[in-house]
């Protein structure tokens, strides 16, 4: 049914067998084709944008794509000015990889928890403004988190690093330098940007528990179940896809958090295992760092390549999990 | 939620004693398993009730004073070990430490009281309904802790001059009050104006096309635009800046760092997010209301146009004040392409013009605390904005969801008319 169908019975002709197949004409009226091809024409810009921004970015990042081919992704040197430029993704690429970890451990369990207590255990009367709540959440804008990171939060978590690298300091993940600063280190950082994280994950996750078949969940509680046991045998497994794909796009916006992450975090390319110190950078955050240093322009480019491949990736691969799993053919991320 | 969750001991329950579970003081604590499975531990046998094992209904989701008791004393005795541990054997943690440590503790002990009493089904429901409703507040109090320590950080450098003021001729060594952000909040308006101008037509067509028409292009544009609003924002202004600016800027003053550049760069993050959320809304249209349409003789087209988008119109106005409040607070891509000036620029064409996340961002990068106080006055007013749109679109999203009973009104079928009754049920896609 592409288009208005007009339907034209053949006429009542006698003598004719009573199943005669009706004849359906397809008119397609001048504002139809007109629609069709507006429409068609958004939607091929959408295509169109995404694929010349990738292209694009290549293409300004080409003098270092040539200089530097491959190695660019196994350099952790960033010395764009120099008379033999030598620029590198791998250390920044690897502080991008470290916060979105840390903001997916703690995020994870965290928004799978609220999406959980939303959609089950939460007064029925509070669901609705406790979800209001999570969406105000996701709608603050990165600085403001960034500000808040930076001027107050960091000096609370300041003594946990230093608790931990005191007393758990074999452990090499807890380990820092002797007399180490213990600000603007990847732990804090991650910890700021799980809080971007929860409101993706618990919003979708929600929205697959709240799917949960009833009928299922009744069943579970007459057979005696607890409600934990009934949480765990049938809410869990349905939702998976959903609290997997939910997952893998808050891992997609934690990669790609720029200007808290910028505030947080010195902005040098740096590995590390030492977390709890200062130190480090992530692609995003440092771009937004060194914005407006036309000296460099190239390699942002080229590094910005990389954060947008990177990120598309993870996205796709989210969208894919949630629509094939059982729960979220008819979730919206 | 006692939904069909009573679990009745082995035996027989007493009739007249099955509402009371302590009835019996004595077998109290030997009743049932809770959750934990009946018979876990023998009832403790009362002398008085040898004939009819005592045996009274549980319901395990139901908690008993005892076990507010075992709650508290386990929450008691894990403040008190932490305190021990960091204020007198090792030295502080913080109070963030301090907290989390003794919350996990809490959790043990809780769990091994719980275990001792009523079994480990029992022990794991407990533990884990306290850390899912533990971990909602947790997740609420950033959110209001972040609104009032901006308040209270941005309240000193507010006043009426804010709104009325550029930077013109202020010093850093003025007081916070001078000078204001009025040139911010232009170019924030003017920014945001424009990249909605650019993106609600495209975001909306674009909805139409993948829920409207059968196009077999539909499966891959969904994919993109799903890809798209992933995609982090600077990226997008650092695309902005390699298509238009480094190769046009020089022959053409409109290609510079200028309001419409950071414009363009904002609807690229902002079509996607408003493309998604329209279609949310336009996928909650009843079917018949478009086979009703059909049926009487309108091209697809005039469905759309008469019947679609009239129904969902306030849905449609949801989603794009959700996308000028995402906007709003945009600040990465406008680092390539506005890049801030504080002077008055009112023409988005021409010229570095400054925006509240521009203003912010350049102000609290300064070493002096007064500078910083002007980078947190235009934080409270970004803040204060944000809230306001996002008010805004829930009252919008209220007024639909109090239409739930309604039918849909046929008016809204007649071209010409008045938008139909709102939808019914529409659950904003903020996330």
């Amino acid at each position: 049914m592409t288009t208005s169908a007009v339907a034209r019975p053949p006429g009542p002709s006698a003598g004719e067998p009573a199943r005669a197949r009706r004849v359906v004409h397809a008119e397609r009226s001048r504002a139809d084709r007109f629609f069709d091809r507006a429409t068609l024409g958004s939607g091929i810009t959408v295509l169109v944008l995404l694929t010349v921004v990738g292209l694009f970015l290549l293409w300004q990042g080409r003098a270092t794509w040539s200089s530097m081919g491959a190695r660019f992704l196994t350099t952790t040197t960033w010395r764009p000015s120099s008379t033999s430029p030598e620029v590198g993704v791998l250390g920044l690429l690897y502080g991008t990889v470290v916060v979105a970890l840390i903001a997916e451990v703690i995020a994870v369990p965290a928004g799978i928890g609220v999406g959980l207590y939303i959609a089950e255990f939460a007064p029925l009367g509070a669901r609705k403004m406790l979800q209001g709540l999570v969406d105000l959440l996701a709608a603050v804008p990165s600085i403001l988190f960034g500000l808040w990171g930076f001027f107050f939060l960091q000096e609370q978590i300041v003594p946990l690093s230093r608790w931990l690298t005191t007393h758990l300091g074999r452990i090499p993940l807890f380990a820092t330098d002797r007399d180490a600063q213990l600000t603007s280190s990847f732990f804090i950082a991650g910890i700021v940007v799980s809080l971007m994280v929860v409101p993706i994950v618990a919003s979708i996750s929600r929205a697959v528990f709240v799917q949960t078949p009833p009928g299922e969940k009744e069943g579970a509680l007459a057979l005696g179940a607890s409600r934990w046991g009934m949480v765990r045998a049938v809410m869990l497994p349905y939702g998976r896809g959903g609290m997997i794909g939910g997952s893998m796009l808050g891992l997609g916006r934690a990669l790609g958090e720029t200007i808290a992450v910028s505030l947080l975090l010195p902005q040098v390319p740096w590995i590390s295992s030492h977390w709890l110190q200062n130190g480090g950078g992530t692609i995003a955050g440092f771009i937004a760092d060194r914005a407006g240093n036309s000296l460099t322009v190239p390699s942002l480019m080229a590094a910005g390549l990389v954060l947008f491949v990177l990120t598309l990736a993870t996205n796709l691969v989210a969208s894919t999990i949630v629509a094939r799993s059982r729960s979220g053919a008819g979730v919206d991320l | 939620m006692t939904l069909a969750s009573e679990v009745t001991g082995t035996g027989t329950a007493v009739p007249g004693a099955g509402h009371l579970p302590y009835a019996n003081g004595a077998s109290a604590a030997g009743v049932g398993g809770g959750a934990g499975g009946p018979g876990r531990r023998p009832p403790r046998h009362d002398p008085s009730s040898q004939r009819t094992p005592r045996r009274t209904p549980r319901r395990p989701a139901t908690l008993t004073a005892e076990d507010w008791g075992y709650a508290l004393a386990s929450a008691v005795s894990s403040l008190s070990l932490c305190w021990l541990a960091f204020s007198v054997l090792t030295d502080g943690i913080g109070w963030f430490g301090f907290w989390l440590v003794a919350y996990l503790v809490f959790l043990g002990m809780l769990f091994v009281a719980t275990y001792q009493r009523l079994g480990r089904l029992a022990a794991v429901d407990r533990v884990m309904t306290v850390v899912v409703w533990s971990v909602m507040g947790v997740v609420l109090v950033p959110l209001v802790w972040l609104v009032v320590y901006i308040l209270v950080k941005g309240l000193p450098g507010l006043s009426l001059g804010f709104f009325t003021h550029t930077q013109r001729g202020v010093t850093p060594t003025q007081p916070a009050t001078a000078g204001g952000g009025l040139h911010a909040i232009v170019g924030t308006v003017e920014q945001v104006g424009i990249a909605l101008l650019i993106s609600l037509p495209l975001g909306a067509m674009t909805a139409v096309f993948l829920n409207e028409t059968r196009s077999s292009l539909r499966r891959p544009v969904r994919i993109f635009v799903d890809a798209m609003s992933g995609m982090p924002s600077v990226v997008s202004g650092l695309f902005i800046y390699a298509t238009l600016i480094i190769p046009l800027a020089k022959d053409n003053a409109l290609f510079g760092y200028n309001g419409f550049m950071a414009a363009l760069a904002l609807s690229v993050t902002m079509m996607p997010t408003i493309c998604r959320a329209i279609e949310v809304v336009l996928r909650l249209v009843p079917a018949g209301l478009r086979e009703a349409g059909l049926a009487l003789g309108a091209s697809r087209a005039r469905v759309v146009w008469s019947v679609v988008l009239p129904t969902a119109s306030s849905g449609v106005a949801t989603a794009a004040i959700l996308g000028i409040a995402r906007e709003a607070g945009e600040t990465a891509p406008l680092l390539f392409t506005a890049f801030g000036y504080n002077l008055m620029n009112a023409n988005p064409f021409s010229g570095p013009q400054e925006s509240l996340p521009l203003f912010i961002w350049r102000f609290i990068r300064e070493p002096s605390a007064v500078e910083i106080t002007r980078g947190f006055t235009g934080a409270l007013v970004l803040m204060a904005l944000i809230l306001l749109l996002f008010a805004a679109a829930r009252v919008l999203g209220r007024d639909r969801t109090k239409a739930r009973h309604r039918r849909p009104s046929l008016a809204g079928l007649l071209p010409g008319r008045p938008p139909a009754r709102p939808i019914a049920g529409v659950e904003d896609n903020a996330a």
